[in-house]
């Protein structure tokens, strides 16, 4: 049997070069990312503060694949991801990136450990997946695998949307506000705990946070005002 | 198929509340089926059971009453019977007529007048026919089992003119004809019942030989035009000519209006409330996209919902509606279970409400996965 070639690619992370982002048309339009250049090595864990309204998220849809910039190209693990078609894009999320949204986002009907056995439902690939059990005892999680989120603390949420997303065994994984509803104990916990899956799992993390609190836990810092990014003094 | 029954489960309240409507509507759905189909019994099983293609009327007759006011003459019979494509024709009388039998029992009575050894004869399943027995006549099981009935032997009298009647036989099943059961008479005694001549009357010339309509059976090669400018008649189906009986277009008419009616708010509950769920759940949904879910995953979950929804709640409804119809049937209300209506009902009921719901879930194809990132992009 052939293995697919993301099996045998070597991680090399992800990358954006002179990305340009306009939201709107015409005369409204606005330059969300100007120019953009971001490399995130496999392993690395990167902040990225700012404003509301300077570009963070739309940082976290170019990598994450959820919409095609204006100018630039980005790529994962060496992959243009930029001429990808809606499915295809759809795909590379399913099988490439893990996302981590404000206060989990996790769905309601779903026990903590079937949220994570959905991504399995979701892909067709199930080979590669990451045992649940296992995960969810890995962030901390295991006595709570048959609780239902509205069961769970923030933290707890978040500790679930970690492990979620890092079923699929990403090799990017884009973190929106983690730490948004959470106090600032668990919030260092919540951080922590993704500097260290970063580390163990060999993912390019890209975590966008207005909490400058818990940015010592990451490798880098990087600042973006009004559409541009650069590290942050 | 893993999130959609979870989320079933985990709504299951206002799932069950909506499937409690569905199922509401599925009673009534079958309760109406129940009572079109036996007002159609009651209506028109005695023409149903009659093994003819066609019935001709005379030409210019009102249509909507032609069983009682149209009248053939001997001449039309014949000329109907010479025309290509016909196999037989024969006359046939129906008359309605109130009677009083031996036991006191008021009857009312359709009074068919057929040639006792033609094709129309009926063939009783009990008792003998009308071959041999001029004064005999051959009722609808349903007055036999009626309370009070007629039976065997019975002499029944028709009002104002005094003719005489023997129940010599009985026929299988329900025949009746515009809520009145059945009796199968000689040609030439309901010839003389239709002119009105009391017993020792002379029948005048013109009377004896005549009918209410041409009872033809006929080939597939029949030319319907060609007959009725030869015969001076008018043809229809015997389906057709239900219409021509007593009430029959009303009822039926307003029936399926209403089972129509039912459909339709079927549709619109089930859309009504899928829209709602999928707006309840766009965050959620946008989720998933950014997870990676693909759009035909997304509405296969929407629609698995539907289905096992629709399948449950009408399947209860179906079993709650036929319950109360089996008590129904036992009543003097005209109420028949049959099955192909129900299952053509219920099948429609599915249809519609799928239909309803997938109008309103294809709305997840339209959410832009963005929408899972906070705040604005």
């Amino acid at each position: 049997m052939s293995t697919t070639a993301t099996d045998t690619e070597v991680r090399t992370g992800l990358a954006l070069q002179g990305v340009t982002l306009r939201l709107g048309d015409g005369d409204n339009s606005v330059t969300a990312l100007d120019n953009v250049d971001l490399i995130v090595r496999p392993g690395e864990l990167v902040a990225v503060v700012g404003p509301s309204g300077a570009g963070k998220s739309s940082l976290l849809a170019v990598a994450g694949a959820l919409t095609t910039p204006d100018e630039g190209i980005v790529t994962i693990d060496g992959r243009d991801i930029g001429r990808l078609s809606a499915k295809q894009r759809a795909q590379h999320r399913r099988d490439h990136i893990g996302f981590v949204f404000q206060s989990g986002n996790l769905l309601p009907s779903l026990t903590a450990v079937d949220q994570l056995r959905l991504v399995s439902n979701i892909s067709k690939k199930r080979t590669e997946k990451r045992d649940p059990k296992e995960l969810l005892a890995e962030v901390g999680m295991a006595h709570k695998a048959d609780r239902r989120p509205h069961q769970l603390s923030g933290g707890e949420r978040q500790r679930v949307g970690i492990a979620r997303a890092l079923v699929g065994r990403p090799s990017l994984l884009l973190v929106d506000e983690p730490t948004a509803a959470l106090d600032r104990a668990r919030s260092h916990e919540v951080v922590q705990l993704l500097a260290q899956e970063t580390k163990q799992w060999q993912v390019a993390t890209v975590m966008v946070t207005h909490d400058h609190d818990v940015i010592e836990h990451c490798d880098r810092v990087m600042e973006m005002i009004d559409g541009q990014l650069s590290p942050a003094k | 198929m893993f999130l959609a029954l979870r989320e079933l489960r985990f709504a299951r309240s206002r799932f069950a509340l909506m499937g409690s409507v569905v199922a509401l509507i599925a009673i009534l759905v079958v309760l109406l089926s129940g009572l079109s189909s036996g007002l159609v019994r009651d209506g028109v099983s005695g023409l149903q059971k009659i093994e003819v293609t066609h019935f001709a009327f005379d030409e210019g007759t009102e249509m909507g009453s032609a069983f009682s006011r149209s009248v053939i003459t001997d001449d039309q019979v014949r000329t109907w019977s010479e025309q290509p494509g016909v196999a037989a024709a024969e006359p046939f009388g129906n008359t309605l007529v109130n009677a009083r039998s031996n036991r006191d029992v008021p009857v009312d009575l359709a009074m068919f007048g057929v040639r006792p050894d033609g094709f129309l004869a009926p063939t009783p399943i009990e008792g003998e026919g009308l071959t041999g027995n001029p004064d005999g006549i051959v009722v609808s099981q349903t007055i036999i089992d009626a309370d009070p009935g007629l039976k065997v032997g019975d002499v029944v009298t028709i009002d104002q003119l005094g003719t005489e009647f023997t129940v010599v036989g009985v026929l299988d099943e329900q025949h009746t004809f515009g809520h009145v059961d059945v009796a199968y008479v000689s040609l030439d005694a309901w010839q003389r019942l239709r002119a009105g001549v009391a017993p020792g009357e002379e029948l005048r010339e013109t009377e004896a030989a005549s009918a209410t309509a041409v009872a033809i059976k006929a080939n597939d090669d029949i030319d319907l035009a060609a007959g009725d400018a030869a015969a001076g008649t008018e043809t229809v189906t015997r389906e057709g000519s239900y219409d021509s009986s007593p009430g029959y277009t009303a009822e039926t008419l307003t029936l399926s209006m209403i089972q129509y009616f039912l459909y339709v708010i079927s549709a619109l509950v089930v859309g009504a409330f899928f829209t709602v769920w999928t707006i309840n759940r766009k965050h959620e949904l946008a989720v998933l996209r950014a997870m990676g879910a693909s759009k035909p995953y997304l509405l296969r979950d929407g629609l698995i919902q539907a289905v096992v929804i629709l399948a449950i709640s009408i399947g209860v409804g179906l079993a709650v509606g036929i319950g109360l119809g089996a008590l129904m049937s036992g009543t003097p209300m005209p109420f028949a279970l049959e099955a192909p209506a129900i299952a053509v009902a219920s099948a429609l009921l599915a249809l519609l409400g799928l239909i309803g719901a997938a109008a309103a879930i294809v709305r997840v194809a339209a959410i832009d996965p963005l929408a899972a990132l906070g705040g604005q992009r």
